[in-house]
């Protein structure tokens, strides 16, 4: 999947929204303000379906609140995002947009899931009840059905033995890839990141990795990743996005911004983070 | 006869000062229902915005206002078919519904953040986030200070007395002053009031010791 230049399909028309067919995100001017602090900048990018997209950048620079936008967890303040060709952020009303509603939301927010730095499992519930639940109370699956895609996805990511253990008798890790197969369970067709291993400790980074790097190998699902892992970045991604205060200060093919970035900011953020141990 | 204590008395009350203490043990136990249940729901409406600001504003009304008060003025507007016993057991529950709300809300505030997160991430629907995955987690938290309301609640029966319900206390004045052996009808009262709370403080310090650890 070639990266492709953003510029002229990113400006999608408000109400037509057939803005880019072969575009599955497209975030057209897109502002973000908590309070006073901008953080993202009238900023304009689009992913490819199947594209898997690594975001990296100094922290605060937006990264995980793209992320955040894209999972409803946030809402804009300005600009739009667009999803399949169709509004997201926003909703048709008459013959224009207006912000979308929590239920227009609620229809949308389906194909997209999310994997968080904390893990965030509940832990009222088994690993079997944690990855069932959704299946069964959104897209309706019986319970012997869901029952058998969570073996499934704990046999996918190595922790088929787990499947009647607590959360709070996994380590870090297993958490961590529990919480992959229950995003899976979903079947979405976009898969957001989020620092998946910064909450690791550095032993447990691998196993999670590798998961990652299989699903990334035997399906198309679009990923969004924010990651301080820069080996696993290059393994993984067909385009890298760097971002600075808010908007994207190089992109370009892993081996490109890896091996040869060219804005200094580019240059001195990854010379940090090798620094770092990284 | 006359001399400070008769136990003979004692023993010829104790079967009124018991069905006393029945009549406090059932408003008591009804009141927590109500206090539980409605409690519950007044923590979940006021994170609603609108409504959400009218529940508050009443419950400060009832928590800053003494118990006793409310008992006489629901007593004075409610229609004489009702029991005073029914009257006595609503405001109770009521009353303490105001305080339970507060402990519920400790506890859904205690829900991290990231399980609210995580619930939207799956798209779960808003019922199954608040039955499945809040709640559960809230209350398993909050479970010790409820518990602590139940025997605040049991002391504070003796108050529907005012109302003209006949528990225990109401009991013990009757037997007292048809023999004017109060010193016997009261000890009693105290007596069997230590008799049911010990316990159940017991009892609740167990449970918090069970869900203190997770």
């Amino acid at each position: 999947m070639p990266p492709s230049d953003t510029p002229e399909n990113t400006t999608a028309p408000g109400v037509e929204g057939g803005s880019a067919e072969d575009k599955l995100i497209v975030f057209d001017q897109v502002v973000k303000r908590f309070g006073d602090l901008t953080v993202l900048d009238h900023l304009d990018f689009s992913v490819a379906p199947g594209e898997r997209v690594t975001l990296i950048g100094p922290s605060g620079s937006g990264k995980t609140t793209i992320l955040r936008l894209l999972m409803t967890l946030e809402k804009i303040t300005e600009g739009h995002i667009w999803i399949d060709g169709e509004p997201f952020s926003h909703m048709p009303r008459g013959s224009g947009l207006v912000p979308a509603s929590e239920s227009y939301l609620r229809q949308k927010r389906k194909r997209i899931g999310m994997v968080f730095q904390q893990f965030n499992l509940f832990p009222n519930m088994t690993v079997r009840k944690n990855i069932m639940e959704a299946p069964v109370h959104v897209l309706g699956l019986s319970r012997d059905e869901a029952s058998e895609r969570a073996q499934e996805l704990l046999d996918l990511v190595g922790l088929g033995d787990k499947i009647d253990a607590h959360p709070t008798q996994l380590s870090g890790g297993q958490q961590q890839r529990v919480a992959i197969a229950r995003a899976l369970a979903m079947r979405p067709e976009i898969l957001l990141l989020d620092e998946v291993t910064s909450a690791l400790d550095p032993e447990l980074v691998a196993g999670v990795l590798d998961v990652l790097r299989e699903v990334a190998e035997t399906t198309d699902i679009t990923m969004l990743c924010v990651t301080h892992e820069m080996g696993f970045a290059r393994d993984v991604s067909h385009r890298v996005l760097m971002f600075d205060k808010g908007q994207i200060a190089e992109e370009g093919h892993p081996d490109q911004i890896f091996g040869d970035p060219r804005e200094e900011r580019t240059k001195s953020f990854l010379k940090s983070v090798l620094e770092n141990g990284h | 006869m006359n001399g400070f204590w008769d136990f003979e008395f004692t023993g010829r009350v104790m079967p009124d000062l018991l069905s006393g203490l029945l009549v406090t043990i059932q408003a008591t136990v009804l009141g927590y229902v109500i206090a539980l249940a409605l409690g519950l729901l007044i923590a979940v409406v006021r994170r609603a915005p609108f409504l959400g600001a009218i529940v508050h504003f009443l419950m400060e009304f009832i928590r800053t206002t003494p118990l006793v008060i409310q008992l006489v003025f629901v007593f004075a507007l409610a229609p004489s078919t009702v029991s005073v016993f029914t009257i006595g057991v609503v405001v109770l529950g009521v009353h303490y519904a105001a305080y339970t709300a507060e402990v519920y809300r400790s506890g859904i505030e205690g829900v991290a953040k990231g399980q609210w997160e995580a619930s939207k991430a799956l798209s779960l629907p808003v019922s199954r986030t608040w039955g499945a995955i809040v709640l559960p987690q809230a209350i398993r938290k909050v479970i010790p200070a409820l518990g602590n309301y139940l025997i605040a609640m049991f002391k504070d029966t003796p108050l529907l007395f005012a109302i003209g319900v006949v528990e225990l206390l109401a009991m013990a004045q009757q037997v007292g002053s048809a023999s004017f052996r109060y010193v016997e009808a009261f000890t009693m009262v105290g007596f069997l009031f230590l008799l049911v709370s010990i316990p159940s403080a017991i009892a609740i310090r167990r449970l918090e010791k069970r869900y203190a650890a997770v």
